[in-house]
């Protein structure tokens, strides 16, 4: 093997292994901080031998134990520090200390209960949203600094700084590598399913031509996804949030039109939509609906779910025409309940005009308009001239469509709205 | 990245030892878990299954079994971040058998499916 061919397999291997390294690492030192560093550590070791010594025959094997052996020098390290204060000249760190039958355990046990403590700190609610996001994908997606960096089209100094700070904050704030408990459960697997979501939404609007690592986030997010629908099998919205990224997701090589534009969904090839995405969608937002049905409180069903089940109405469609326009008229009124938004409201706008006509839908977009919250959102006066259209008052609408063109700040959408009010 | 993994080999003199099957739906739940693995079954013999062929303008049909020395026993999809990581999942089942049926000769072809980033978008 090359060099480099080794160094792909170092980083495939580092994808797969890091994880679980840090999580068992993080286990027995009690600190993710630390334990992260320790399993780099050990990425760096494999870098460096690997193309003297040839990769080894059991390469996760491998970095375990040279992870494992790591931690226990830098516990021997700290215990004769602390020792050496008072007792100068015994040796303190013999084969029996317990530490080491810890680490031990620690990496070769079940993991599961660790991988979530991981998550769930990496995701804590005491970090700034960025510095989530950062030691998430550190941490749980094996990402290098320079990656983080390229995704978030932040300088890789920026992206350093946060993973840097998120540990220190963890540190600081002396935040338990626990699980959280029954009573603040609910929050904090929220900022989990905040984080894998946010991560998924910066890859999906990355514009065609940007770095590949920004569609990539698109992956990662949906693979943290399913990771944690494996560790929390009973949680409805976390089966909702992936059946929601999974059938998005299917539409990504559909939402990229000629010169890279964004195709919006009405208007996308549905050939091109893939097929095994939207059918794991499908079934992941089943076992969320039987999840949240079987809970006893009526509030079961979340944002991500009604969100999924919208998606899903589209993905079983085989043409806007064909479309359950009532149903998902239906599911964002559910969601305006659970998460009151002027842009629900108007989304349900456009639905109520395809399901019932348009004049219905009108009369929703001008109650939304009287409220006024929305009253410089383009897509507001852009919806409104459709409906408008539609009705034949081409006047009024025209005016609408003129008005979004102005309000706009995206130059793509700009000459959409031109073209619309144009063609009147 | 999506890859597809098919293994070949010869139709064994012998039945798998006890343990590879638990050993192999034990990796797969690994697979799965670390969100790797989307779907993955075993293949039956080629007698069960048939040959479409298009050859000089005329379409046939041959029912198997097919005369190859190798059958098709398996595959698996992976989504995953490279080539070398779909490799290493490979190189796990493949470490199983080398491990608990000695004897056995196999091999997995790893295939990129093509997805988005294969395609430019359209001029």
């Amino acid at each position: 093997m090359t060099d480099s061919a080794i160094h792909r397999t170092v980083e495939a291997l580092w994808r797969i292994e890091s994880a679980r390294l840090i999580a068992g690492l993080a286990r027995v030192t009690r600190d993710v901080g630390l334990a992260e560093e320790l399993a780099q550590d050990a990425l760096v070791t494999a870098l460096e031998q690997w193309p003297r010594t040839g990769v080894p025959a059991n390469p996760a094997g491998w970095l375990a134990t040279t992870a494992k052996n790591r931690a226990i020098d830098v516990h021997r390290r700290h215990v004769v520090h602390d020792r050496k204060l008072e007792i100068i000249g015994r040796s303190v760190a013999d084969d029996h200390d317990p530490f080491v039958a810890e680490v031990d355990d620690a990496l070769d046990d079940q993991i599961g209960d660790d991988l979530l403590r991981l998550i769930f700190t990496a995701c804590h609610p005491a970090l700034s949203m960025d510095a989530r996001v950062a030691l998430t994908l550190r941490c749980l997606g094996g990402l290098s600094t320079d990656e983080i960096a390229r995704a978030f089209l932040v300088p890789e100094a920026t992206a350093a700084q946060r993973i840097v700070r998120a540990k220190r904050t963890l540190a600081g704030k002396q935040i338990a590598f626990e699980l959280p408990g029954p009573k603040e459960m609910s929050e904090r697997l929220a900022s989990v399913l905040e984080v894998v979501f946010l991560i998924f939404n910066a890859g999906y609007t990355a514009t065609a031509g940007a770095d590949w690592m920004r569609p990539a986030l698109c992956e990662e997010a949906l693979r943290l996804g399913r990771v944690l629908a494996g560790l929390v099998p009973d949680e409805p919205e976390v089966h909702g949030l992936v059946a929601l990224m999974e059938i998005q997701a299917s539409r990504s090589r559909a939402r990229i039109g000629a010169g890279g534009y964004p195709v919006l969904l009405a208007d996308q090839d549905r050939r091109l939509w893939d097929r095994l995405l939207i059918r794991r969608g499908l079934a992941a937002l089943a076992r969320a609906e039987e999840l949240a049905l079987a809970k006893i409180r009526p509030a079961a069903i979340g944002p991500y779910t009604v969100q999924a089940a919208i998606a899903a109405c589209h993905a079983r469609a085989d043409s806007v025409a064909n479309t359950d326009w009532a149903q998902i008229a239906a599911l964002y009124g559910v969601l305006g309940r659970l998460w009151s938004s002027p842009v629900v409201e108007l989304n349900r706008a456009v639905a109520v005009g395809m399901a019932t006509g348009p004049a219905e839908g009108l009369a929703i977009v001008d109650a939304i308009a009287a409220a006024a919250s929305l009253a410089d959102y383009p897509q507001l006066s852009a919806v409104r001239g459709d409906l408008l259209a539609k009705l034949g008052r081409i006047d009024e609408a025209r005016v609408e469509f003129e008005r979004a063109a102005k309000l706009t700040r995206n130059a793509q959408e700009q000459s959409v709205f031109l073209a619309r009010a144009a063609a009147l | 990245m999506r890859y597809l993994t098919l293994l070949k080999s010869t139709q064994p003199s012998e039945p798998p030892p006890s343990g590879l099957m638990e050993a192999i739906m034990n990796l797969g739940a690994e697979a799965t878990a670390a969100g790797a693995l989307l779907d993955s079954a075993g293949l039956s013999p080629s007698a069960t299954g048939a040959r479409v062929q298009l050859q000089a303008g005329d379409l046939s049909v041959m029912d198997g079994p097919f005369t190859e020395a190798k059958e098709f026993i398996s595959y698996a999809l992976y989504q995953v971040h490279s080539r070398e990581e779909a490799v290493e999942w490979a190189s796990r089942f493949m470490r199983l058998h080398q491990k608990m049926w000695p004897s056995w000769e196999g091999e997995v072809e790893v295939l990129k499916v093509m997805g988005p980033e294969d395609f430019a978008p359209p001029a």
